[in-house]
């Protein structure tokens, strides 16, 4: 399927959830979708019969200085397509449902964007920093991180 | 050899200048010897943590041959004389560091490989988690430039260690 026939089908199915699709000479372009509704929107890729989205190829955070975003890459194995989904978030207490209940290969890559930007995965397995240490302060890929001094008696 | 005073009669008479059967002694300095014996004998950490740890495996294979030096590398701090930090250290991975240096037993030597560990090299301006330099954390007695360095670089860092060594003075009086 082409990404203007997948967008469709999301919008279909989801209706003002789903907003835009971004850069359409891209591939694979974004869908952008509400942060509400990222688990349902998520379900619906893998388990609809055309649509098929069986592998998570990436999932990481953005900072766009005035909002934070997620994008996840899928791919479909079986129908050989693939699209991106993006979903804008506050940069003050961002918070979105898990998909690791969909794809189990999401939680590492959770981890990751909890890790870095601080966005919280809301009833993941499993969430906790998993690249910095567990008493590390901050979220250090923002653009707004500032750099402790010393960390555990060692400058920084 | 048996001393029995019949076989002494057919032992080969001592020639001007030879040693002698019964000349099994030398006389040297104690600090030479024990000095001697430790240079030949640094047994290395295998403390790898990125690219560096690389050239450190090259040098301890076959073809530069670690080994003709006594350095062969142990897998416990308990055993090893010589720590051979090769590679970038973390804050995360700093606190490792420092228990695993604290674990092996004196005499110990610590020689930083490569730019990473001498000063953080590559990630000394705006890096959050990499530490400038493992002298932060513990003392170092030889620095080896390169990025990474060659094996031939590692092995004149663990000569010019051998060097230290010699200096080192074990029964002079406690001051």
């Amino acid at each position: 399927m082409e990404p203007k026939d997948i967008f469709d089908a999301l919008k279909a199915r989801f209706g003002d959830a789903v907003a835009e699709l971004q850069g359409e000479a891209f591939r694979p372009p974004f869908v952008v979708v509400s942060p509400k509704s990222v688990l349902d929107v998520a379900r619906f890729l893998r388990d609809d019969p055309g649509l098929a989205f069986d592998s998570l190829m990436c999932l990481s955070g953005v900072d766009y200085k005035d909002r934070l975003a997620v994008a996840y890459h899928l791919h479909s194995l079986r129908a050989k397509h693939r699209i991106g989904i993006k979903v804008f978030l506050p940069r003050e207490a961002p918070s979105l449902p898990s998909v690791d209940a969909v794809w189990p290969a999401a939680n590492f890559m959770e981890r990751e964007a909890y890790d870095m930007y601080g966005i919280v995965f809301e009833g993941s397995k499993d969430l906790r920093r998993i690249l910095l240490p567990e008493d590390w302060e901050g979220h250090p890929l923002r653009k707004d991180y500032k750099y402790p001094e010393f960390y555990h008696g060692i400058k920084v | 050899m048996s001393h029995d005073p019949a076989h002494a009669a057919s032992a080969p008479a001592a020639v001007p200048g030879s040693i002698g059967p019964e000349a099994n002694i030398l006389v040297g300095k104690a600090d030479w010897f024990m000095n001697w014996s430790r240079k030949s004998s640094l047994w290395y950490l295998l403390f790898a943590t990125a690219c560096c740890g690389i050239e450190l495996m090259q040098t301890g294979a076959s073809r530069y041959d670690l080994d003709r030096f006594g350095a062969v590398f142990r897998a416990t701090p308990r055993q090893a004389d010589l720590m051979i930090v090769a590679g970038t250290i973390t804050h995360k991975m700093a606190e490792r560091v420092k228990r695993l240096y604290d674990q092996m037993p004196e005499p110990k030597y610590v020689l930083s490989m490569g730019s990473c560990a001498n000063t953080g090299g590559p990630f000394y301006k705006d890096s959050y988690c990499v530490v400038k330099g493992v002298d932060l954390i513990i003392p170092v007695d030889v620095y080896v430039p390169g990025c990474p360095p060659r094996p031939e670089a590692l092995i004149d860092g663990i000569m010019k260690l051998q060097k230290i060594i010699m200096q080192k003075r074990n029964f002079a009086a406690k001051a």
